[in-house]
């Protein structure tokens, strides 16, 4: 059954559609991840503008991150203090990265930005989850503690915050930083950025990992729909109807994946990941390497 | 200059046509002058008939409404494949395809294709005069063609028309899904022993309606409130997955 997107201006199948949302809620709802960085590349091989897909997806990342931190939060997990210093450089990132986006849309590159951004951090996160899945699995061995935290050059940062849920006092400016990077990526690649996100407040603001995921979540929602709506407004390129689609897939595929992650190993589930990662990398990396089957192309309709 | 020579001799040619005697030599129509964009479309096909005497030619031609459009090269950086130069093209019909009795090069002078736009490369599509500059623009325009076609929007060979009993004609055009919205122009020309014997025009619609269309208009005219209402929708479908799947 096909569906005409009214802002995508194509027509798609709805089957499609919802089943990709359900396969990429599923393996979001497995290892306990996003699944934006999935979702942008396989509605762009679907055939979706890369500026409606990345849009859109940004709405899409409004549904899963409100309906993950509800249960975050009813744990007690997510520092708000935190989350609300991360989201002032997202909110800050994330305009400056639409902003960047329709520049580079009319210039005719934001294709091959999205894209080469891709390549890279799915690289980088991709080879790092790998190498430490195989490393944790060769050697089985539990409990290597990360030291609380080190002293070095950031903490003579001035701006000083305590932060008592992630029980640290450190200069705001890094968690703004963080967040204004993090926001960027959010703009360009259509993420939540977890997947830098959650790493970054680990190993350098040094937060507790029990908050980790819920405080990550908390600002994604927001910076998301700071997206979505700049996106909307700058761009007109936020397809309802596609987000609908995806958050009904999305929706039943996280809650199938979430029964099925228990089962499996930890470290087996992180190899897992990190494999379908570096295989969307490479299947982007070949279409910026490979010859084009044309190598003019048309940029759409533009103004007088 | 050039172009403004071509319209007026256009517009004197359209004058000359119109007188009666000749107008009444083909005359076509539409299934429907309407082609409605709703959400369940992938595409349609519209029927085109009329009639014409048997012992000329006929060809019709369906026009999208004018637009511009950029052709970027793309050219290889550092092993990657890299937008280089463009080209700007104003007066680029959005939707261009044909349908005629016979082959066109079988009876269809050069002049009259040439002055009347009948075939894909004949399209007048001229560089903006910024790009006028680049050396090359004619294989822009080549490449032009060449994509719009991929996308089933261009159609280099005429579809069939078929010749009916008492002088009637029809043909079948198909729209793509990806149509634009605007008004087409659907011409049909009679050519008789290499000569224009008749021309008539028609108008064909294409809108988006109901819920397509609404939300496309909400979309571009009130686009913040869009954004806040698409933010709003997400918060509750994310909330209400959470509540629904907590129970269970």
């Amino acid at each position: 059954m096909q569906i005409y997107l009214p802002i995508a201006e194509i027509s798609v199948n709805i089957f499609l559609i919802l089943g990709m949302g359900g396969g990429v809620g599923f393996l979001s709802g497995l290892f306990g991840v996003g699944g934006g960085f999935l979702m942008t590349p396989l509605l762009i091989f679907s055939g979706i503008p890369p500026a409606v897909a990345v849009a859109t997806e940004a709405n899409q990342i409004v549904a899963s991150s409100v309906s993950g931190v509800l249960a975050h939060w009813r744990r007690g997990n997510v520092d708000f203090k935190m989350g609300s210093v991360l989201l002032f450089g997202g909110v800050l990132g994330s305009s400056f990265g639409v902003w960047l986006f329709t520049f580079l849309r009319d210039s005719g590159q934001i294709d091959l930005v999205i894209k080469l951004s891709y390549v890279v951090f799915l690289t980088i996160v991709g080879g790092l989850m790998l190498i430490e899945s195989i490393k944790s699995m060769m050697m089985r061995r539990r409990d290597i503690r990360a030291k609380a935290h080190t002293h070095n050059w950031m903490h003579g940062l001035p701006f000083k915050m305590r932060f008592r849920k992630s029980r640290l006092y450190i200069s705001a400016l890094l968690p703004i930083a963080i967040g204004f990077f993090v926001g960027l990526l959010a703009a360009i690649m259509g993420v939540g950025g977890g997947f830098v996100m959650v790493p970054a407040m680990i190993y350098l603001l040094g937060m507790p990992t029990a908050v980790v995921v819920g405080t990550s979540l908390f600002q994604i929602i927001f910076v998301t729909a700071n997206v979505t709506v700049l996106q909307a407004v700058n761009n007109q390129t936020v397809d309802v109807v596609l987000a609908m689609l995806l958050m009904v897939g999305g929706v039943i595929g996280a809650q199938i994946g979430a029964r099925f992650g228990g089962r499996l190993r930890g470290e087996h589930l992180r190899g897992l990941l990190a494999l379908i990662v570096l295989g969307v990398c490479f299947t982007l990396f070949l279409d910026l390497v490979q010859t084009p089957a044309d190598i003019f192309s048309l940029g759409g309709v533009v103004m007088h | 200059m050039v172009r403004l020579t071509n319209i007026t001799g256009a517009f004197l040619l359209s004058l000359v046509l119109a007188i009666p005697a000749w107008a009444s030599e083909v005359t076509v129509d539409l299934s429907n002058p309407l082609v409605q964009i709703t959400a369940g479309f992938s595409g349609t096909d519209l029927l085109i008939f009329g009639v014409a005497p048997d012992d000329g030619d006929v060809v019709i031609v369906v026009r999208g409404p004018i637009q511009s459009e950029v052709v970027r090269r793309k050219e290889r950086v550092f092993g990657v494949w890299v937008n280089r130069e463009e080209v700007v093209f104003d007066d680029v019909p959005a939707f261009y395809t044909m349908a005629s009795n016979r082959p066109l090069d079988e009876f269809m002078p050069s002049g009259i294709a040439h002055v009347h736009q009948i075939g894909v490369e004949n399209i007048q599509m001229v560089p903006r005069a910024e790009y006028a500059d680049v050396k090359d623009w004619e294989e822009y325009r080549i490449a032009l063609i060449r994509n719009k076609e991929r996308q089933d929007l261009f159609k280099w060979e005429p579809v069939d028309l078929i010749f009916l009993p008492n002088r009637l004609f029809r043909a079948t055009v198909r729209f793509p899904a990806n149509v634009s919205v605007g008004t087409f122009g659907i011409d049909a020309y009679l050519v008789r022993k290499g000569e224009l014997a008749g021309w008539e025009t028609t108008l064909l619609n294409v809108r988006k309606f109901g819920v397509e269309a609404s939300i496309f208009s909400f979309a571009h005219r009130h686009s913040l409130a869009y954004g806040v209402l698409a933010i709003i929708i997400a918060a509750l479908a994310g909330w209400a997955a959470n509540a629904a799947f907590r129970r269970s």
